[in-house]
Formats: C-alpha cells, structure tokens, sequence
C-alpha cells in the first residue's frame, strides 16, 4: 500500500539545512493557480533532488494548503522523495519483461557491490540504489539505467562490472 | 516513402533506440555528413517499433528505402559507406525495404499500422512532415465543410471503436454522453499514465507521432464543446513530455489550436501537459483527475460518471492515448474503412508490446481477430533459443495469462475475456519453460499490492494477505489449504473493491490456478519448483563424472557448503547449502545440478 512511503524513523537521514529562497519564483508562477500543488513539488524536488523538511511549512504558508496534506500528497505518489539522495542513482528496472528475464538477479548483485539494500544511499552518499518499473526498453531486458544511459542485456556480473566502472570514473574525477 | 534526388540517412531515435546506443549511431552519421565525403541528408524519426533489432538507420535514395537493423556506432559507417559505395543494399544487414525483400519482412507485413500510421516515418519534431502524412487533415475536413457535432460521433460510433486503454468501452458512446450534457464548460483528458510495466504502446505514439493525438482530442474538444484538453503524461516519459510540448507550441502556431480554431468562431481549444508523479493507480479515471486537480490520486465512486461530473465537477471526456491517436484516420477514411478490420464486436486494429522471451520483441499493430499463435509465431519469430512456448500474459497487472494450449484465441475483447485474461492496454508478455507462473503471479500482485490506494479494506489487506500465502508456496512453506484460501480471498477482493485496480488484481492468481494448477500442486505437496525459479526449492548436487575438482565453486560458496580439494570431486553438504546458486552459475563445466 501506499502508506509504504512513509519513511520510518530508522531510515530517516540527517538532512542538510538547505537555502529556500529560490522556491520563491515557482510561488510566484502558481500563484492562484488550482491545482498546483504537485507541480510546486516537482519543481521543489528539482531544486534540491529531494524535499526538504521545511519546505513543507513554507508551501504551506505560501499556499494556504495544510501541511498534513501536503504531506499526505508527497508521501502518495512515489517520484517523490523526503531523504536526500545519492550522487548518482542507480535504477535497476523491475517491470515484467525485466522481471521474465530475472532482474532480481541484478539487484542482488548490485546490493552486494555496494553493500546497501534496494532504496537505500550508500554512507559515502554516492550511489542510491531503486527499483523502477519499465524503463521502456523491454528487449533489452533486463536494463538498469544510471543518469541518461541504459545498459542492458545484463547479468549480475555485468552489471557489478557497470558499478565498478562508473565508481573508478568517479573517482579520477575527484 | 516519397524519394528525393539526394539521399537522406534516418535515425530512430525513440526512447528505445536511444537506450541501444541510436544517439552514439546519430553523431557518427552527423559528422560522417559534416565530413563532406557524401552529399546527404540526415534526419532524426521515433521508433518504427522493431526493438530487437534498434538501432535503425533507413537509407532512402532514387532505388527506394531501406532499413538497416542493429546500426551500433562502431558497426553503422563501414555499412553506409559500402550502401554509396556499391549503391547497392549491404546483404545481410537489411531488415526491411522497398525494393528488395529482407530479413524481417514477416515482421512488417503481418501489421496493419493506423495508430502508428506515422512512428517511424516523421520526424515527430516536425510539423510539416506531420502535415504531409495527413495531420490536420480531418480536423480542417469537420470544420470547412461545417460537420455537424453529432455526425462526427456518429463516425466514431459506426467505426466501433473502443477505449484502448483497458476497458473497451465504445468510444462514440463516451462521447456522446458528454455531448449531451449542458454544461458550458467541459474538459478533454488523454490519458497518458500508461503504468502496466512491461507496456510502452502509448509511450511509442506520443514519442513518435504526437499530432495525431493532439488532432484526436482537438475533434473530441469539437465534438463535445470542450474548450481544454489536458493530457496526463506519466514523468518517466521525459521524452514524450518533450515531443507533445512542441508539438502543442507548433500546433497553436499554425492555428489548430487556440483561440478559433483555424478560424472557426465559436470553437476554441486549448491544449496542455500535466506530469504525473508516480503512481499506477491514478491511471484509473477518477484518481487521475483528482491527481490533475493537486490531491492525492484516490479513485472515487461512480456515477457520478467523468461525462457528468469530471475534472472541478465539470463534464469530462476522458480517452486513452492510443484511442485519441485512432480518431483522425477514422474521419479521414471512414468508418467502414475502420470497421472493415476486427470481428464483429471488436473493430480495427491493437496495439501490443511484445516482450518477455520472444525473438523479435517490440511493437506491433495488428487487426483485431488475429490469433496470439500468429503474433508470436508469425510476428515474433517464435520463442527465444528456440525453448517451448508456456504462456503468455496479458492486460498486465490486471490481466491474466493465456496458456500455449489456447494459442489459437483470437485477439477480440470478448475472446480474450473469456480465458480469465483481459486485453488490457497491450502489454504481452510471452513465457517459456523457465518461467515459474507462481513467481510470475507474486510479481503481479506484489506490484498491485504495493500500488493499491488503501481505500478499501479488501484491496488494501486482501492482496497483502494473498501476497504472503504465494510468498510462503514460493518459499516451500505452502499449505494444502492455500489454494482454496486464495481462491477464497480473491472472490472477496474482486466483490468488494471500489476500482478497477483492486478488482482485477486477483486475475492474474486465478488465470495461474486455473491454467496452471499442477505447478501450484508441485510447490505445495512436493516442494519442488518446475521451473526452476523458486531457490528454496532447489537442490544443488554436484555431478562427479563431470567436475574437474577445479575448486571454483567451493571458493564462491558463501556459506563454505562445498566441500573437496583440487582435482578432486567436490560435493555439497546439503544441511550447510542456502541455496544461493552461485555454484551453479559459477562452474565452466556444468557439473553442478539443480532439480
Ligand atoms: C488501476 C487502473 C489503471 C489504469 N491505467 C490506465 C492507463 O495507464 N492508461 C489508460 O489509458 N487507461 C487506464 N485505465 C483505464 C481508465 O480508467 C479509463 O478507462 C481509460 O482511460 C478510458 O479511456 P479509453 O476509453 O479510451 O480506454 C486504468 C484503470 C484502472 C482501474
Ligand atoms: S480498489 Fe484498491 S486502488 Fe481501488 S480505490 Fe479501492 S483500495 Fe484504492
Ligand atoms: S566449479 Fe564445477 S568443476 Fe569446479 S569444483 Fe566446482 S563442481 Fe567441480
Ligand atoms: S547453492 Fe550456494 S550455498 Fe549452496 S552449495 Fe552452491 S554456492 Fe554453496
Ligand atoms: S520491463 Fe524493464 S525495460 Fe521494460
Ligand atoms: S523500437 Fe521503439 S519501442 Fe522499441
């Protein structure tokens, strides 16, 4: 069920304090608008990858709307997020075609790698690791997906050898 | 296909054929063009729907057109190079053309494309290579010859079409309804939340032809006097957003949209994308207005039904993508020419998306009244590694599986109904020997269940408690009495559910129990996993004629179960084994088993 969302008080992270002055122009464009309330999320989630805490009070302020049931919105639809996330997120589709072709296979290889479960962000807040549903790439199930590049036709193995690759370009970058 | 003295090289740039590498393919071709070695013309198109064999670069020259399949950056120049060079198709790389039969014609020439009539062949980018292939051409034909409100939906009425987005409820009725209501402000909705996983139907369309889904609801908005149409667009469609939003800023400027349309006083219409935020249920029609509306996406009782009371309680006429998308080519020619396809009361062609473990996996548009033996055979190219065809799912999460004995159903709503499946929205996704269906039933209402509102108490904890009688069968902890309590539960759950979401969520547990009884049978009585798919169930042995005491195995165990040194025979203590199958997947020799 959806309630599932709620993060329980476990695996609730330590959140940055985060500057909100720049949600003053998303107030600005859905002002009066009916309706916007998801809109004003997204363009919150944008900002900061997540929502932060406080920014809940201050839509509220902004839009008149409770703050029980701007949460009960965020914690509704699944695209949103209460904890921050890692630098790098990596989705391992679960739709049905991926599901056939054994995509369990690749979270639990890839859960092992980085010694997170499916959900979490690992200590060093680089990878995050999901499930998603259909990536729309069904023939090449199964696929995970890391920023705009989908790899497919993967087995546990080769999707460990993605990690690994995109760990070491991580860190030449730094 | 029209031919123009200068070649022009296209890419199929879908989201599919971008996720196979089509962008890497597009920037070889672009600078193979700036290079100036050949004279040509490069363009970009969206899926043509052959996914097994993306990415696809066409070729059109004075000869004609010709698709080359599999174009990864590293294999497209050297195959385009010799196509000038010899200006002759390169053999065997060709998988469909004008000129010359190739290797996937079976694929092509079972397909009757209306829906698709544009995906791969306009840049979706453009409008004017929309305008030539017939957009706009019939909402220009309703409103210069002045049809009247009532004969266009009787066209659509004659034609038989019927919602594609699940339901099949005939679409001129729906309409009609909404006409008939007074009210002065009424809304057009497309519903764009396409959320089987494993179903990319509308996602294709969108991509690859967005006008003719604006047209559709632009002659909807006439047809009904609705002035706004909003199109619900899941937000993992990134890519389709982006398409529809151009296609919305080039339709108003060219006046199919906005204030008097194309000149037509009293008819204004405006047209806008709202992003969805994740959640299957809000596909269902009164969730997603109240998701459009800024609330949480929970369904509500019907009547009232959208026609009467919809989106701020006014009329609205809500149609799947693919229903919209069908609209045009009805009024360019005719009802007849639509009801010509299909069975009696199934009209026109579907949809599908075919996946799982099929060879050729993609998109195919198919007359209604084909059999499924025909679209996997004939269309798909048979089963993956030539395995044995199991059974085949349809109608996703709310569907149910067909089963290779009733191959030869045919496609219609009626037939379709009747195995226990549904037609869904056209998600099919094809089986083989190795796929366990329990584990296939627990993945479906694992996501039902995870995705249900919790409005209703059935819906909410029935699936739960379901879930976990499968998730026990699959752990080889099931119960003689299980089968009965699920059979038991599911009738509740499908009594005494308030949406689609949780009356159909049992199907896919009762389609598997009916077709599929024995396997239940075989976890619960003999704990044995036929397909080899539940772990728990397995048992791993080592074969000692075949191991080469090569010590692999024992140093991949994770729970130290292998036992035997180098060049001898190893075995597994079964008491210490987690059955994790890493033996297994690990030895080069096949010397470890599995029952
Ligand atoms: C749980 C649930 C999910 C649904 N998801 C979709 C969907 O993703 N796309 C869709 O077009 N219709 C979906 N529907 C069906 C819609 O409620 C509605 O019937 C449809 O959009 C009507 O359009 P049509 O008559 O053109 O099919 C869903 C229904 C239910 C109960
Ligand atoms: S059947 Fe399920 S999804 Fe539908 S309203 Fe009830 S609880 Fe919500
Ligand atoms: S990996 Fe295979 S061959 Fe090698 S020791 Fe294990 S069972 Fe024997
Ligand atoms: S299945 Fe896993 S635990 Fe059992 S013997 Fe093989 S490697 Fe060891
Ligand atoms: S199910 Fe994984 S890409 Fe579609
Ligand atoms: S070819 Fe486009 S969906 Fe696959």
């Amino acid at each position: 069920m959806r309630i599932h969302r709620i993060p329980s008080e476990k695996v609730k992270q330590e959140q940055p304090s985060v500057d909100l002055s720049p949600l003053a122009h998303l107030f600005e464009k859905y002002r009066n608008k009916s309706g916007s309330l998801i809109p004003l999320l997204q363009g919150t989630q944008h900002l900061y990858g997540f929502i932060p805490a406080p920014a809940f009070d201050l839509i509220s302020k902004e839009t008149g709307i409770e703050t029980a049931d701007i949460y009960g919105v965020a914690t509704f639809y699944a695209q949103f997020r209460l904890n921050p996330v890692g630098k790098v997120i990596i989705k391992v589709c679960h739709g049905t075609a991926c599901h056939v072709q054994n995509a369990n296979a690749i979270t639990d290889a890839v859960q092992d790698e980085l010694e997170v479960k499916d959900g979490e962000t690992t200590p060093d807040g680089l990878f995050t690791l999901e499930s998603v549903a259909c990536l729309g790439c069904c023939s090449l199930a199964p696929v995970l997906m890391i920023g705009d590049n989908s790899y497919g036709k993967l087995t546990g193995k080769s999707a460990v050898k993605v990690v690994r690759d995109i760990k070491e370009t991580m860190k030449n970058e730094n | 296909m029209e031919t123009s003295i200068k070649p022009k090289i296209i890419v199929g740039l879908g989201s599919c054929g971008i996720a196979a590498g089509a962008a890497k393919t597009y920037d070889k071709l672009l600078a193979l063009s700036q290079s100036g070695k050949y004279d040509f013309e490069l363009a970009k198109t969206s899926c043509i729907g052959m996914c097994y064999k993306e990415p696809l670069v066409e070729v059109q020259d004075k000869a004609g057109s010709v698709i080359y399949g599999d174009m990864t950056d590293d294999k497209v120049i050297a195959v385009i190079e010799e196509h000038f060079a010899t200006d002759k198709i390169v053999a065997g790389m060709a998988v469909h053309s004008s000129y010359s039969e190739a290797s996937e014609d079976a694929y092509f020439n079972g397909q009757v494309k209306i829906a698709l009539r544009n995906c791969g062949y306009i840049d979706p980018e453009s409008i004017e290579e929309a305008e030539n292939r017939e957009a706009y051409k019939a909402i220009r034909h309703i409103l210069k010859s002045e049809m009247k409100q009532m004969d266009v939906i009787q066209t659509i009425l004659d034609s038989g079409l019927r919602g594609r987005g699940g339901g099949g409820f005939p679409t001129g009725m729906k309409w009609k309804f909404a006409f008939q209501n007074e009210n002065k402000q009424k809304y057009i909705i497309c519903n764009a939340d396409e959320g089987d996983p494993g179903a990319f139907m509308d996602r294709s369309l969108l991509e690859g032809d967005p006008h003719a889904v604006l047209e559709g609801m632009i002659i909807g908005g006439y047809a009904i006097s609705a002035s706004t149409g909003i199109i619900y667009c899941r937000a993992e469609y990134p890519l389709a957003i982006k398409r529809l939003n151009i296609a919305i800023k080039q339709a108003f400027d060219k006046g199919y949209l906005g204030q008097n349309v194309m000149g037509k006083e009293n008819f204004s219409f405006d047209i806008y994308v709202k992003e969805g935020a994740g959640a299957f249920v809000c596909g269902e029609e009164t969730a997603l207005i109240a998701s459009i509306e800024g609330q949480r996406g929970m369904p509500r009782k019907r009547p009232p039904f959208p026609a009467v009371s919809g989106l701020w309680k006014k009329p609205t006429n809500i149609n799947n993508v693919e229903t919209w998308g069908n609209v045009p080519w009805i009024i360019n020619h005719g009802a007849p020419a639509y009801a010509a396809y299909g069975t009696t009361k199934s009209k026109g062609t579907k949809v599908f998306a075919l996946t799982g473990k099929i060879k050729h996996g993609g998109l195919v548009e198919v007359p209604m009244g084909i059999t499924i033996n025909d679209i996997i055979y004939k269309l798909g190219g048979g089963i993956q590694n030539d395995k044995k065809f199991k059974a085949v799912q349809l109608g996703g999460p709310s569907g149910g599986c067909i089963p290779a004995e009733l191959g030869h159903t045919i496609v219609d709503y009626d037939s379709v109904n009747a195995t226990g499946a549904i037609m869904g929205s056209g998600g099919m996704v094809v089986m083989d020997e190795t796929t366990c269906m329990i584990d296939l039933a627990k993945f479906f209402l694992h996501f039902t269940q995870d995705e249900s509102c919790g409005k209703c108490t059935f819906c909410r904890i029935g699936t739960k408690r379901m879930l976990e009688i499968l998730e026990r069968i699959t752990e080889g902890k099931g119960e003689p009495a299980d089968m009965e309590k699920l059979e038991t539960l599911a009738d509740q759950i499908k009594n005494n559910s308030l949406c689609g979401l949780g009356q159909t969520a049992p199907n896919p547990v009762l389609t598997t129990l009916k077709y599929f009884r024995h396997e239940y049978e075989a976890h619960i009585f003999h704990k044995k996993c036929p397909a080899k798919v539940c772990k728990p169930l397995l048992t791993y042995t080592i074969d000692a004629e075949k191991c080469t005491g090569c010590t692999v195995c024992g140093k991949k165990c994770p729970s130290s179960a292998i036992e035997g040194g180098r060049k001898t025979t190893h075995s597994i203590h079964q008491d210490k084994c987690i059955k994790c199958g890493e033996c297994f997947t690990v030895c080069k020799f096949d010397a470890v088993l599995v029952e």
